[in-house]
């Protein structure tokens, strides 16, 4: 089921695992949600009430143009503006590494919802850890491919680092999914995943 | 598409400042064919100058209508899909009851004896049209401007006949800069001794006056780089910039086909207009709307900057409301909305589209 999705709809494994958790006829909220991909399929197949949130001009319109309301802004302000518990889950898609301020982002999520989906590329896999070893130098990998000078990404977290920070929150991790490639893995998943899928709640 | 404005003609209609109008006509034209369930009609509202003429070929003048590009066959506003109203505002000059009707009580022109008319006031009659049309509610408002306003308050004042509301370059209240402007507009006029306390039917109308007016009105349209790459410093003659020869033509364009006094109520009827009077905030203004939200601004409108816009989709967000929002790129200035139409269309098509799939 979810090798089917990726191949023939949105060709992210990550998106598969979010369309698996959430429950149809919900109220969804995807920040940093793109051209709204993932929203209209949700929208389509699980009869949410989809809203998102997207900082790019040209993809917010995309988004809109596919029928998405989205709202053209930062993330952070964006969240600021909702009231409490306005949202079944808010979704953070491969976005958090990219966030200025990350607690707050994941405060302010399980502040307006229900429930927080986060999905993140794991920089503790080991290719990263041998190519970080070997070359001295910040990694440039499959899962990080950019140079350091031109990387959207500027926290470089792991999924030992994601599971603490939820501790000393004293939240809860309702459903944990680690990803390599298209498959599910659980064994050794801080070395072995490239991306990882939690659920959680306060 | 050839259109013909029509009419329709009502007994009376109340009005916020206690008067009753009586009677009352207002001119508008539809295109496309309403559906047998009535649920595909969206009602377009015009800015300040605009006019009942929206879309299509004009049957006697053979002018083009204002949003044209906006508003046809597999438009924006798709009238093979949706049935699309147009009706020019009350206290208007265009075929609706205004200031230069003629009072049946006295048998001469109202003049400056018309009631004063709000936006709610021009919004009710056109939910007056709406009901007299058969259809208990519309898919869509949507319109720029001062018809950004109308959209708002239509979502506020009849939250049940709305599905969705598309507000355009538009605000919930006018700036300090905003009256401002209009006031200049208005003073224009006021200070041509043809002017004549509004008594001027039938005698020499005060043009030069409206005509200042208006061409305060175009500079605030445009922006500084429009205007740059529109007229740069090139002489239209000897003795005048470009600028300034086309400033003349539009204000002496427009004195044909506008009434200076419909000039002064309607920029009243704007500036006066304020979502958030007699309530706490624009949150509760909004306590009771059910419709669905695209609003729309552009990063040159300097008139209506988009930081208005973003008031309103705040206030909306904070009550949870459905509500998209684009700040299309633009160098128009507030004349984007009739000009940057691609983008715009392409907004308005899919939330059109989701509306009427989820909605209708």
């Amino acid at each position: 089921m979810a090798q089917a999705f990726v191949r023939t709809l949105l060709g992210r494994s990550d998106y598969a695992i979010i369309s698996e958790i959430v429950e149809p006829n919900t109220k969804i909220l995807d920040l940093g949600c793109g051209e709204g991909e993932l929203l209209a399929w949700l929208a389509e197949h699980k009869h949410v009430d989809a809203r998102g949130v997207e900082i790019s001009g040209p993809k917010v319109q995309q988004a809109i143009a596919r029928g998405v309301s989205v709202f053209h802004s930062d993330i952070e302000e964006a969240l600021a503006d909702l009231p409490d518990q306005a949202f079944d889950y808010v979704i953070l898609s491969q976005t958090l590494q990219e966030s200025r301020a990350p607690l707050k982002v994941l405060s302010e999520m399980l502040r307006v919802g229900r429930r927080a989906i986060v999905a993140f590329p794991n920089f503790g896999h080991w290719t990263v850890r041998l190519a970080h070893l070997f070359t001295g130098r910040a990694p440039k990998t499959r899962l990080f491919p950019h140079d350091w000078y031109d990387s959207p990404n500027i926290h470089f977290l792991t999924v030992h680092d994601f599971e603490a920070l939820v501790r000393s929150q004293k939240w809860n991790i309702e459903k944990r999914i680690f990803l390599q490639g298209a498959r599910q893995i659980s064994f050794l998943p801080n070395l072995l995943s490239e991306v990882a899928v939690f659920l959680v709640t306060k | 598409m050839i259109t013909e404005t029509q009419l329709a003609r009502f007994d009376s209609i109340p009005l916020d400042g206690g008067m009753t109008l009586e009677p009352v006509q207002v001119a508008y034209e539809t295109y496309g064919e309403l559906n047998a369930a009535k649920s595909n009609a969206i009602l377009i509202l015009h800015a300040f100058s605009g006019d009942a003429h929206a879309a299509g070929t004009d049957q006697e003048s053979g002018g083009l209508g204002w949003w044209d590009n906006m508003i046809g066959p597999g438009k924006g506003f798709d009238t093979d899909k949706y049935f699309v109203i147009c009706s020019n505002v009350l206290s208007g000059c265009r075929g609706t009851s205004g200031p230069s009707s003629v009072n049946p009580a006295t048998g001469c022109p109202y003049g400056m004896t018309f009631p004063p008319v709000t936006i709610p006031d021009m919004v009710r009659l056109q939910k007056m049209l709406v009901n007299h049309l058969g259809i208990q509610r519309l898919l869509a408002v949507s319109g720029g401007s001062m018809g950004a306003m109308q959209a708002l308050e239509w979502a506020v004042a009849y939250p049940e006949s709305v599905a969705a509301a598309i507000p355009i370059a538009g605000t919930a209240r006018h700036s300090p800069q905003q009256i401002a402007f209009n006031e200049v507009g208005r003073q224009a006029i006021m200070a041509d001794p043809d002017w004549n306390e509004g008594n001027y039917y039938g005698k020499r109308p005060p043009a030069r006056g409206l005509a200042v007016a208006r061409m305060v009105g175009h500079i605030t349209y445009m922006s500084d780089q429009s205007m740059r790459e529109k007229f740069g410093r090139r002489l239209h003659d000897q003795n005048q910039f470009e600028v300034e020869s086309y400033l003349r033509y539009r204000g002496s364009q427009f004195v044909d086909r506008f009434d200076a006094n419909s000039y002064l109520y309607i920029t009243k009827a704007m500036d006066y207009y304020d979502l958030t009077a007699e309530r706490n905030s624009l949150s509760s203004a909004f306590e009771n709307v059910k419709s669905r939200f695209l609003v729309i601004s552009f990063t040159s409108d300097w008139l209506y900057p988009s930081y208005q816009s973003l008031e309103i989709v705040r206030a909306l967000r904070g009550r949870n409301c459905d509500v998209a929002y684009c700040e299309l790129p633009s160098n128009y200035g507030h004349d984007a909305f009739l000009v940057t139409v691609a983008e715009q269309a392409e907004l308005v098509r899919g939330f059109l589209a989701s509306t009427f799939r989820e909605r209708a």
